[in-house]
């Protein structure tokens, strides 16, 4: 186990290091001077100075990339100029925030997408089966923003059951009761099109799994049915289905970004959205880089969680 | 195609889908002839007018500008660059998905592991940072939509290309002294073509939906032009005061993804030929019953099957696959079920206890009578206890029967547990033991294995283990032998041999393959077309068969035991159980038969303990068979 997992860490280096230069390639693609197009509206000439002296910018492309990339892994991802703070201050704030919202969200739509996938088909052509096919292809039609929206008019302004946007209480909040009430409906928001997704291919795993000769030998060893569906058949389709949660991970990592700003969520999506208007353009890099590299990390999780879950992956 | 689009639109919901698209574009189109107010005219008197004002249809927005006529003009816009995003992806990703597929070696795999790592981002990261490059815009937020599809087409198109490429008509090609490029153009891309145009019709939806939302954001359509999404990035600050202004654009994205969706689905089903034919349909836990006739009484033997019939119902088809069977089987006592595949033999043999695949499976007749229970007409819970407790079943092929993730040892556990309370540990000592019966060496260390861990012979013995786990009455073996080899099918069927006579069992063997019957079976009843066509003793059977199906059965077998062989030596096909002929089943290939054979029913007629579905049994008897 220890070996795989290694194994996965080791093979996930390359890439990270081919995101970086992804990421450094298209900041190239900048017309113009690229120290004045960073600092955008900051660009006063002490500014312009001390960045190209900072990033080496008067250096070819490629002495840039490794300046650049050194200076990241010794922790320095630049300086905000438009928040005037080191970019990783800022990232690891925002990050926080987002790793509530879409963590959440990412555990709502592998919990509720399973369970009605595994319902939908258990009773296949059933009522049950019906309603939840016809939720999931409202709930993966709507665009997240879209549903945030509604949600606030519905929820918040009507209802008044939940606030209608940020983080934590203006006043007096700020415990973990108060965070949670401001969660609830942003992260079904971003769930939904996920929960839908894995519901569906839930579903259809399941459905295949069903008909399998194994799961005709359980029947006929005399297990019952709950067991048959629940334990050899689920245990199968999740071969299928964890795959999916890693791909819709991806998703509801990007779906943040639309949620945070429906919402005003204080995450990073917002904080990019905010540093490219502002055209903060080290905000930009630094913030996507590291997400990116997160994103990566947590599919080398999901690739271990497979390898548990399937003894045949790791001969 | 005309046979596809049909199907597509049997399915009603992506019928609507079309419909709902087809009239969006078709608004989409005629916009700019439409007599609509200037999108753009802003009226600060009238900012904010509910829907169904005079002269706004839809009411106005922030700016007081015609809601219906921004949302047509919006509409239009999104339509449009989602498409072009679209177009932009499939093209500059399929060329390179075919270079690299062409190319291959080095070329492929450095194309490839770029789009690998394009692939590790979460997409709407790859699109912020293009846009961030290339500052916020509608056309950079459409390059960056575009971009980031790329790699999927790339990957999709480099996996068809690759396959084509090594196909003759390419090296065909080749010698006839074509370029490279004349190759790709004129050979690999009309290939290609259909493939292309299947993932764009799967990823404009998507499309539509990230450009929406990168103008939703601010990034896309800058005022005063504006899309879906930009309308409703700008109706949000208005979202509590007027909401009409935001669900008025928010609804029309809905209804445009909704609609691709039910398309795309659709599409989707009526390629994939598994749900034509309905086979995409769970087995229920246990086989539908529903029986036409008053099931006979139960009778005294320990197992015995009275008049079974099984149907299986797809479409408007209705196959007989049991078509009124009756066997018996007692304690210690082997009855062997023999016949060509599709003979109905295993289905008879799934009947018993109600494992026959349901839908589209049906018992429609007869009783199933055990131990002076009739099992057709037992409740789920009945059946399930019985199941593997009292009857227990060996099935065929044992890498695929047993499962995969979990270890023998846990299977066989279960298959206890599943009848009776018994503690984790004595329950594997007793696993242990089963396995020790049916000679696995280092049984101790084996019950920890996963069955992919197993040889094809030691996994079958894990089925017999699992069989004998409750001590049953009877065991339903179905070809428990075919997927083996010749020496482990003997061994296999040694073992059980030996079983049957240490514990008394009784057994139910089905075979094609009369050499297996000779070795193990006290009788035998022989299966053609969903009935029996004789029946006996084996010994008598063998020598001196007096169906003209059994005699070519036992002719098409050299040796005893033979291994893995089909029965091709007979002329002719088994007749399909949805249209049986009238009169015998099997007088197409029957070199006996006369014109009598063709009309009636022919029963099967017992003489002392043998009996046989045949109008001259002893013509058969008395001559040599030709095969
Ligand atoms: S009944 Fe006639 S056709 Fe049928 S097996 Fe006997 S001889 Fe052949």
């Amino acid at each position: 186990m220890a070996a795989y997992i290694l194994k996965r860490l080791i093979s996930a280096i390359p890439v990270l290091f081919g995101i970086t230069l992804i990421v450094f390639l298209i900041m190239a693609m900048i017309p113009g001077d690229p120290a004045t197009a960073i600092l955008g509206a900051y660009a006063t000439p002490e500014n312009v100075a001390k960045i190209n002296k900072d990033l080496g910018l008067d250096a070819p492309l490629f002495q840039r990339y490794f300046i650049w990339l050194g200076n990241m892994l010794t922790g320095d991802f630049g300086r905000s100029y438009s928040l005037n703070r080191p970019v990783l201050d800022e990232i690891l704030e925002r990050f926080n925030a987002t790793l509530i919202l879409a963590g959440t969200s990412f555990v709502l739509c592998a919990l509720f997408g399973i369970l009605a996938g595994v319902i939908s088909a258990a009773r296949q052509y059933g009522w049950a089966d019906k309603a939840i096919t016809f939720t999931v292809l409202i709930g993966i039609s709507i665009p997240s923003f879209f549903l945030g929206m509604v949600m606030i008019l519905v929820f918040a302004v009507r209802l008044r059951w939940f606030p209608v946007s940020g983080m934590y209480a203006i006043y007096g909040g700020g415990d973990l009761p108060d965070l949670l009430n401001h969660l609830v409906m942003p992260a079904i928001a971003l769930a939904a099109v996920a929960t839908g997704v894995v519901a569906r291919m839930s579903r259809s795993a399941m459905l295949e799994v069903l008909r399998q000769d194994y799961i005709r030998t359980a029947r006929a060893k005399g297990v019952n049915e709950r067991k048959v569906v629940l334990g050899h058949a689920l245990k199968s389709a999740m071969v299928t289905i964890i795959p999916v949660l890693g791909i819709q991970a991806g998703f509801v990592l990007s779906g943040a970004v639309y949620i945070e700003m429906v919402f005003q969520w204080p995450g990073i999506g917002r904080m990019l959205v905010d540093a490219i208007l502002k055209r903060d353009i080290l905000l930009v890099q630094g913030g996507v880089v590291f997400v990116a590299a997160c994103y990566v990390l947590f599919n080398i999780i999901v690739d271990v969680a497979q390898s548990l879950l399937d003894p045949r992956i790791k001969s | 195609m005309i046979q596809f689009l049909k199907l597509l639109f049997r399915n009603r919901l992506a019928a609507l889908g079309a419909v709902t698209l087809s009239f969006t574009l078709l608004l989409a189109v005629l916009t700019p002839i439409l007599p609509l107010p200037n999108p753009n005219i802003t009226a600060t008197a009238d900012r904010f007018l509910p829907p169904f004002s005079d002269g706004h249809l839809l009411g106005t927005d922030h700016l007081g500008r015609d809601l219906f006529s921004r949302l047509m003009w919006g509409t239009r816009l999104s339509l449009a660059v989602g498409a072009a995003a679209a177009l932009i992806a499939a093209f500059i990703g399929s060329t390179i998905g075919i270079v690299a597929g062409f190319m291959g070696g080095r070329t492929d795999n450095i194309i490839m592991r770029l789009v690998d790592m394009l692939m590790a981002f979460p997409y709407i990261l790859l699109a912020l940072a293009i846009v961030a490059a290339l500052g916020p815009g509608l056309v950079n937020a459409l390059f960056a939509v575009a971009a980031v599809n790329i790699p999927f087409f790339a990957r999709n198109i480099r996996g068809v290309t690759v396959g084509l490429a090594n196909k003759e008509f390419v090296d065909a090609a080749r010698l006839s002294g074509m370029s490279n490029l004349q190759i790709i153009l004129f050979e690999i891309l009309p290939n290609v073509l259909p493939v292309i145009v299947i993932a764009m019709s799967t990823t404009v939806g998507w499309m539509i939906l990230e450009t929406a939302g990168l103008s939703f954001l601010g990034l896309g359509s800058q005022p005063p032009q504006a899309d879906l999404g930009s309308m409703l990035g700008e109706a949000r600050a208005a979202l509590i005061t007027s909401p009409h202004t935001s669900i008025v654009p928010g609804i029309m994205i809905f209804l445009i993804v909704m609609s691709i969706n039910l398309l795309g689905d659709g599409v989707r089903d009526a390629i994939d030929p598994r749900l034509k034919s309905g086979a995409l349909s769970r087995p229920l836990p246990a086989t539908i019953v529903e029986r036409d006739t008053t099931p006979p009484a139960p009778s005294d033997d320990l197992l015995a099957l009275q008049d079974l019939r099984t149907e299986f119902h797809v479409g408007d088809r209705t196959y007989k696959a049991v078509g009124g069977v009756s066997l018996k089987v007692n304690k210690g006592e082997c009855l062997g079920i023999i016949g060509e595949s599709g003979s109905g033999k295993s289905v008879t043999a799934l009947s018993v206890m109600g494992l026959v695949a349901s839908p589209p499976g049906k018992i429609v007749g007869g009783a199933v009578s055990f131990q002076g229970n009739d099992l057709v007409g037992a409740s789920y819970d009945q059946l399930r206890e019985l199941r593997g407790d009292r009857v227990a079943y060996i099935f065929q092929d044992p890498l695929s029967t047993l499962h995969p993730l979990y270890k023998v040892g846990d299977q066989l556990i279960e298959a206890m547990q599943a009848h009776r309370k018994m503690p984790e540990k004595e329950a594997r000592a007793r696993a242990v033991e089963l396995l020790e019966a049916v000679r696995i060496p280092n049984a101790a260390r084996r019950v920890d294995n996963y069955p992919h861990e197993m040889s094809g012979g030691m996994r079958q013995r894990v089925s017999i283990a699992m069989a004998l786990a409750n001590e049953p009455d009877v065991i339903i073996a179905d070809e428990p032998t075919t997927a083996l080899d010749v020496t482990v099918q003997a061994q296999i069927l040694t073992l059980l041999d030996e079983l049957r006579r240490e514990r008394d069992l009784a057994i139910v063997f089905i075979t094609h393959d009369f050499g297996v019957v000779a070795q193990l079976c006290d009788r035998v009843a022989v299966m053609y077309a969903g009935r029996i066509v004789e029946e006996g003793p084996t010994a008598p059977i063998l020598d001196d068969p007096q169906h003209p199906y059994t005699k070519k059965l036992m002719a098409c077998v050299p040796e005893l035991g033979g291994g893995k062989r089909e029965l091709h030596a007979i002329p002719g096909l088994p007749p399909a159980v949805d249209r049986l002929p009238q009169g015998c089943a099997f007088a197409p290939r029957c070199e006996f038969a006369q014109e009598v054979c063709k009309q009636g029913e022919i029963t099967l007629d017992a003489n002392g303990d043998r009996a046989v579905r045949c109008l001259f049994p002893d013509k058969v008897s008395q001559t040599e068979v030709t095969s």
